[in-house]
């Protein structure tokens, strides 16, 4: 049994359900697993992790489907309680460690806030295990940095502090929204490498969702592919870069620039499969609607 | 999706309708007022004082909102009033706006000591009360007209000069200025003909909001009885004379009251509808 | 160090800014028609007596000489005597400063409340028709300016439904056991509930007059500044903790929101503070304002320099306090 499972998830703009967001959305993480979310930009990834953590923006609404997480469908709980829910078995490692710290408060209560307020912990517990949890990210000096304002700190270790704050309570599942996006590529290297890392030594399922496959081939087991909101393909990491069975995921491979081959000229993704695809989509919502 | 952008529609809103409208029908009773009045609105007859308005028992026919302690048709002098609010408005809000927007325009774009010069004046005058300020310059000036017109100039030019002052020095630093710049053009025909476009829905904006400002100060100083004569009727006037015999005659303050309220607020929702409306930067 | 030169520089541009509103003040009131000394004496006096008491008020002498001799009684803390009554600027203007003072205050403490309610709900029921009407609200209350709320609220609540005084800042039958002008602070420490109620009766209208476009401008600039910052990772990041969203909105989004408002309030509050000499006239309220208008329809110029030079300065110090705190307030310039 998956611990997350997503059933025909669909969502719209607000008022307006012709404007479909998320197409039937159906994919499923096991327990301990990694699992991809790619597409382009606007493919609707980031809107799935948004769905599952409830923080999906006012002008969009779930049209249909469930999100089963732990047993659960989230979406049949009252707010209050799901909220909670969320708070306790679910973390999210956010795209920009810039803009992801309140820039008021020091590193230590940011930290340690969810342990106290939403699971009850002593503060000197909670503190702690953010003591711990800053070392296990190679956090050098864990006490001065607990003191310290986001400001004071660099991009590549704001995100180490957002990386062990996701881990704090232990988590069963970690969104991780674009986590490697805003940072450049040396500290890239190394926040992924620290990703699967503390994967590895927690066993946390993940939902990664990002735009580069190159990433998804380091710390993926499994990925879905997305395109307008509808999940093209969902296949393990091994047989996708084996064989990507659908026309958009080869072509999307195709543009990936190789780590091996750094100098290789991008492909980027033909105006006929880009066509195919639409079409494809297209006829589907038909379908749907007869 | 659809680029939404460029479908956007911006249809007249309502506050812009409400308020055109209002100020349209204020002008022209302002214009029309010695044809549309029903009364004299300096005629005095102290056995009609403090009639109440139509629909209140004790009132005389053809003093449809009655009259105030001097037995002066309040309908009247609100017709008459208007010709001087209005008047005031326009001299003044625009003679205001020229200068403040000049200042502001030289300040922003020439930097330098001009700069530094409007800045330090702008900073003296931020300092002063505006009211009590207004109050000494026509205390000066002595009443009347001009003195008041005079008087908003002399102490508003600085919400202009400001606000222009900002918006200048920000297009200053754009690309499409430098370019202008490069292209051999003298700075002061650089302001007039890639700034000054620029900033002008800002200028339009505050320029109705500083109407409305006017016929304020101009009540104001009726208020403090230091505008025109007594006798004329101004709003403000009539505001203080009501404000006296409020227990006793409710509709003296009322009724002006009502007319300064809706025009002030049509003034700048007219300034706010208006940017809305045609802003280049949609917002 | 950055910020003891920023301070030190502030106050030399503030030394600067006085001294051009003390010359403008002295000039501009020096060419007002009408002899102050021959309204003072009674009708008869003789020429030798005017001369008398021009020569008194130091009249006689060119107007830079008199510039001089003000200028340094004023650095001696000397302002003059009041032409009209007599004793000393000084001592008439601290007299009033406490009924101004007090009257500013409360209706700051009216606006930040009111604004504040009103930024909050509309965030937290964004998009909703209740945040709809709070935005028309707003601007309504932004556009009529201090003045015209006064009248407003002396027909509702003053006559419609008078539920509080008009005119004046206490009862004038009252007792009063005070020993400084301060009375609603004096009323508290003296425990006199009774006379508490009364000023506060007298002065919440003419506060809440000057309230209502503060907390306008209040109300919409910290609702566009929340709106904005709820949208950023960390507000998110705190939701996905499990925090409810009167927490998120309370304790992650507002201490980060309220930065820019808070600058633009200082500035706006002494625009609110300006407007006390023409709400105090409108309510009979024995404050420097009222005093300041007869001061100038009786041509006390020795009175309206003092009081302008009090403006004055309580306009600069406000703007300097205004930027103390959003040093202190703001981690990024207090720990730089």
């Amino acid at each position: 049994m998956s611990f997350l499972s997503i059933r025909n998830l669909s969502a719209a703009l607000k008022g307006r359900p012709e404007d479909r967001i998320l197409r039937n959305v159906s994919l499923n993480v096991a327990a301990g697993e990694v699992r991809g979310l790619v597409g382009e930009s606007g493919a609707g990834k980031s809107m799935i992790g948004k769905a599952i953590l409830g923080t999906l923006p006012l002008s969009v609404e779930i049209t249909g489907g469930q999100i089963i997480l732990d047993g659960t469908d989230l979406l049949t709980l009252p707010p209050a309680q799901r909220r909670t829910r969320i708070g306790q078995i679910c973390a999210l490692i956010p795209q920009d460690p810039l803009t992801a710290l309140n820039p008021s408060r020091r590193i230590g209560p940011q930290i340690t806030n969810r342990l106290v307020d939403i699971l009850h912990w002593s503060r000197a517990d909670a503190e702690k295990r953010a003591r711990d949890l800053l070392a296990e990210v190679h956090i050098p000096d864990p006490d001065r940095v607990m003191r310290s304002y986001p400001h004071e700190l660099s991009g590549g270790m704001r995100q180490r502090i957002l990386i062990a704050s996701a881990f704090a309570a232990e988590p069963k599942l970690i969104v991780a929204d674009e986590p490697t996006t805003a940072l450049d590529v040396t500290v890239q290297k190394q926040i992924l490498k620290l990703i699967a890392e503390m994967q590895a030594r927690h066993g946390t399922a993940i939902l990664f969702v990002t735009h580069d496959l190159g990433v998804v081939s380091k710390v993926c087991q499994s990925l879905s592919v997305l395109y307008a909101g509808k999940v093209l393909e969902d296949t393990t990491v091994r047989d996708f870069f084996a064989a990507p069975g659908h026309a958009y995921s080869r072509a999307l491979l195709a543009a990936t620039p190789k780590y091996t081959d750094p100098d290789g000229s991008l492909t980027p993704v033909p105006d006929a499969v880009i066509a195919a695809t639409r079409a494809e989509v297209a006829d589907a919502d038909r379908m749907t609607h007869v | 999706m659809l680029d939404g952008r460029a479908q956007i529609s911006r249809p007249w809103s309502p506050r812009l309708i409400l308020s055109g409208a209002w100020l349209a029908f204020l002008v022209a009773a302002a214009l029309l007022a010695p044809w549309i009045a029903p009364k004299d609105p300096l005629a005095q007859d102290l056995f009609l004082g403090r009639l109440p308005p139509f629909w209140v028992t004790g009132a005389e026919p053809g003093y449809y909102l009655g009259t105030d302690s001097l037995g002066r048709d309040v309908l009247s002098r609100i017709l008459h009033g208007a010709r001087l609010a209005l008047t005031v408005a326009l001299i003044a809000g625009s003679l205001t706006c020229i200068i403040g927007a000049t200042l502001g325009l030289l300040a922003g774009f020439l930097r330098g000591w001009v700069d530094i010069a409007i800045s330090r004046m702008i900073d003296i005058w931020m300092a002063f009360p505006p009211v009590l300020f207004s109050i000494l310059l026509i205390a000066v000036l002595g009443p009347g007209l001009t003195s008041i017109i005079i008087a908003i100039v002399v102490i508003d030019w600085t919400r202009f000069a400001r606000v222009i002052r900002a918006e200048a020095m920000a297009q200053g630093a754009m690309d499409y200025v430098a370019s202008a710049q490069v292209a051999g053009r003298t700075r002061l025909s650089t302001m007039v003909t890639e700034i000054l476009p620029n900033v002008l829905p800002t200028i339009v904006v505050l320029l109705t909001l500083e109407m409305g400002i006017s016929i304020i100060v101009e009540a104001i100083l009726s208020f403090v009885n230091l505008s025109i004569s007594t006798d004329d009727p101004t709003w403000g006037g009539m505001i203080a004379e009501g404000r006296t015999s409020v227990h006793q005659a409710w509709w003296v303050l009322v009724f002006p009251l009502v007319t300064l309220f809706f025009t002030v607020l049509s003034f700048s929702q007219l300034g706010e509808g208006l940017k809305d409306r045609y802003d280049p930067v949609l917002r | 160090m950055q910020l003891l030169r920023t301070f030190l520089l502030r106050l030399a541009t503030t030394a600067v800014t006085l001294f051009g509103v003390a010359v403008i003040v002295f000039f501009v009131i020096r060419v007002v028609p009408g002899n102050p000394i021959a309204m003072m004496l009674p009708p008869g006096a003789t020429e030798a007596d005017v001369a008398q008491l021009t020569a008194l008020y130091g009249l006689d002498k060119s107007i830079p000489q008199q510039f001089l001799i003000w200028g340094a009684g004023v650095l001696q803390g000397d302002f003059g005597a009041s032409i009209t009554s007599r004793q000393p600027v000084l001592d008439l203007v601290l007299g009033r400063l406490p009924a101004t003072l007090e009257l500013s205050v409360m209706a700051l403490v009216i606006a930040v409340a009111l604004g504040g309610f009103m930024a909050l709900t509309g965030t937290r029921l964004r998009g909703s028709k209740t945040e709809a009407a709070i935005d028309v609200g707003n601007g309504v209350a932004l556009s009529v300016p201090d003045f015209l709320w006064g009248l407003v609220l002396i027909l509702l609540f003053g006559v419609l439904v008078p539920v509080f005084h008009i005119s004046g800042r206490v009862t004038p039958s009252l007792e009063l056991p005070f020993s400084t002008n301060f009375y609603l602070f004096e009323s508290v420490l003296r425990l006199r509930f009774d006379l508490w109620a009364d000023i506060v009766g007298h002065m919440f209208m003419p506060a809440l007059a000057l309230a209502i476009p503060l907390a306008a401008i209040i109300g919409q600039l910290l609702k566009q500044s929340l709106k904005e910052t709820m949208n950023l990772d960390y507000v998110t990041l705190a939701r996905t903790k499990g925090y409810g969203e009167n927490h998120v909105i309370l304790s992650e989004a507002l201490p980060n929101a309220i930065l820019p408002t808070l600058t633009l309030v200082g500035v706006q509050f002494t625009f609110l503070i300006g407007g006390t000499v023409i709400i105090e006239r409108l309510f009979s309220y024995e404050g420097l304002g009222n005093m300041a208008i007869d001061a100038v329809i009786n041509r006390d110029l020795p009175l309206i320099q003092g009081i302008v030079i009090l403006f004055a300065v309580i306009f600069t110090a406000v703007n300097l306090a205004v930027d103390l705190c959003y040093a202190a307030l703001n981690p990024r310039l207090r720990h730089a």
